[in-house]
């Protein structure tokens, strides 16, 4: 598949600071491209400087084939943005705002069709400064797909949403993917990520840390298996601490929590098994995409 | 064939960036008319003004060195001047400043439209309100109290698009200097009262103290005005007030288009 998006040391300071060090990144086409990271990982500056709105200090952009800054015209009209800050008129309508953006573009989508699918439909005549904090998110969403982009790059996507809203808007991407546009989204949540990314890549500190499928960074982030069960019997620790697969037990009351290797499970119910000890209550804690994150960038994702 | 399809192609482009234009115009002047601040202040107020002023007799009464206009002859175009003061230097910068202040014009960066044009939508808006306001104005002056038309219509019509170019582009200049919205509307209003004062809403220019006439002369209401009441008596306006105006218009856009910021 060609690239859509690529970008080679990216690298852009503000004053006194330097928020992006050194990004590199290639987004197919078609593909749901993950940006995950810690607040001022510079994650939104990144977009930003793909999108065009940032000039780099140094590195290489090419988006569609095109320079975001010198073909900035042709650019924004197959690329669809929703920024983390961009506002409206506060007293532009929802349906006057997705009126008028869809006539700024050679072929739009049918804007009343965005309105239901972002459950907007009964607010079409509410100004923008009336709304919720979530239903300006969803009309900002809207707004970046009403020119029929080929490219959607969408900086925290459900960022404030209830989580009925976040599921609805997970089924418009993918909706929205399945027509063959190709999505960048900046989010804080794991959940997301799993369910729409094929692809991430985990920046921390103006850095990419890792770029892999969901799969792959829990993977590559080696956390062990946690496997909690309670023995119908008295066990003995050693039955289990000399297993090469296991690397620890522990007891919490009558529970015993064995951590170890993607193996350890099988392991530990043969040697169960060959002592006539059932596992009442057996329990296995797999590891999340959110703590490889945690270990991969040794920082904790805010809770927002 | 790929020469025929390009003509069309290239119809329908600019076909489609002047309707994006259009619907930008209107959008800014609904925008404009539901903001309050240009039919209040700018169209309502002096309208009040007017009325109020049209019935009190001792207004009847010609100004000394005024070439024979009223009191209330005067006030008829002092209050146009209002009201481009108001639309031009308080409405156009606050919305605009506005609009770069909540990232609207940031927005409008990553559409193929970009934030120039609602640049001049705003423009474009707040003009037309203007046009409207003078025309009604002048109908409620005439048609009301008996108020007659500028006897030299070609020279009003000159002097009033100087002037709306005039304080519009100073408009523009507030709006690139200032740093926020809340700055913009203080430096609007803060430049408004003597602005008006040097156009003679509290004392005709022709009464005021040498001095002050010179000032006048030299502030773009004041240049406006003195264009104004020339064609009221049925004169072309002269060069000086003309060319004041037209200063003003060249040299506030070279700057505010020098300084001006998006973000
Ligand atoms: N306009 C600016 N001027 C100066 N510094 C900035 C500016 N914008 C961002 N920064 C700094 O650059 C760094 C990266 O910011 P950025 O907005 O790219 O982070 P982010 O990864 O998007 O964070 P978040 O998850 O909070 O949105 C931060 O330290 C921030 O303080
Ligand atoms: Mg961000």
């Amino acid at each position: 598949m060609p690239a859509v998006i690529e970008v080679r040391n990216l690298h852009k300071r503000y004053a006194d600071k330097v928020a992006v060090e050194d990004v590199s990144l290639t987004v197919q086409e078609g593909e749901i491209f993950g940006i995950l990271g810690p607040n001022g990982a510079g994650k939104t500056t990144s977009v930003e400087c793909i999108a065009g709105l940032r000039t780099p200090d140094r590195g290489e952009i090419e988006v569609l084939g095109l320079d975001p800054r010198r073909d900035r015209a042709e650019l924004t009209r197959g690329l669809g943005v929703q920024l983390q800050a961009g506002q409206l008129p506060e007293q532009l309508r929802v349906a006057e705002a997705l009126e008028l953006y869809s006539s700024f573009y050679p072929d739009p989508a049918d804007w009343r069709e965005l309105l239901e699918g972002l459950g907007l439909a009964e607010k079409a005549k509410t100004a923008y400064g009336k709304l919720s904090g979530g239903q300006k998110q969803r009309l900002s969403i809207a707004l970046a797909l009403v020119g029929s982009p080929r490219v959607a790059i969408l900086d925290e996507l459900t960022t404030g949403l209830d989580p009925q809203a976040r599921r609805d808007t997970w089924e418009l991407i993918e909706n929205v993917r399945s027509r063959g546009v190709t999505i960048v989204l900046v989010t804080h949540f794991m959940e997301e990520a799993e369910r729409l990314c094929d692809r991430l890549a985990l920046i921390d500190g103006g850095r990419v840390v890792a770029v892999d499928t969901p799969a792959g960074l829990t993977e590559r982030a080696r956390i062990e298996q946690r496997i909690r069960f309670r023995p119908s019997r008295p066990l003995a620790d050693h039955l289990l601490t000399s297993l090469p697969e296991v690397s620890g037990v522990t007891r919490r009351g009558e529970t015993v929590i064995v951590t170890g290797n993607d193996n350890a499970l099988n392991a530990v119910t043969t040697v169960l098994a060959r002592n006539q000890i059932v596992a009442e209550r057996l329990r296995i804690e797999q590891a999340s995409l959110e703590e490889a994150f945690v270990q991969l960038t040794g920082s904790r994702l805010g809770s927002h | 064939m790929s020469v025929l399809n390009a003509v069309p192609a290239t119809a329908s482009v600019t076909a489609r960036n002047g309707s994006a234009t259009w619907r930008l115009i209107k959008a800014e002047s609904k925008l404009s008319i539901r903001d309050k601040v240009g039919p209040l202040w700018g169209v309502g107020c002096p309208l009040i003004v007017l009325i109020i002023l049209g019935v009190v007799p001792a207004l009847r009464e010609p100004v000394e060195a005024a070439g024979g206009l009223t009191y209330f002859d005067l006030y008829v175009p002092v209050l146009i001047l209002f009201n481009l003061a108001i639309l031009a230097m308080t409405a156009l910068p606050t919305t605009l400043a506005g609009y770069r202040e909540n990232g609207v014009l940031r927005r409008l960066q990553t559409t193929p439209i970009g934030p120039a044009r609602v640049l001049t939508a705003q423009l474009v808006a707040n003009f037309a309100i203007a046009l409207v306001a003078t025309i009604l104005f002048l109908a409620v002056a005439g048609l009301g109290f008996g108020v007659d038309l500028p006897r030299h219509p070609v020279g009003f019509v000159l002097s009033w698009l100087l002037a709306s170019a005039a304080l519009l582009s100073i408009g523009l200049l507030i709006t690139a200097l200032a740093p926020g919205r809340g700055p913009a509307t203080a430096i609007g209003t803060v430049l408004f009262f003597p602005m008006m004062f040097f156009a003679g809403l509290w004392v005709p220019i022709a009464q005021m103290p040498e001095v002050l006439q010179t000032i006048s002369h030299y502030t773009p209401l004041g240049a406006g005005m003195q264009a104004f009441q020339e064609t009221y008596l049925g004169h072309f306006p002269s060069a000086a007030p003309l060319l004041t105006l037209a200063a003003y218009a060249i040299g506030c856009t070279i700057v505010a288009v020098r300084w001006f910021r998006w973000e």
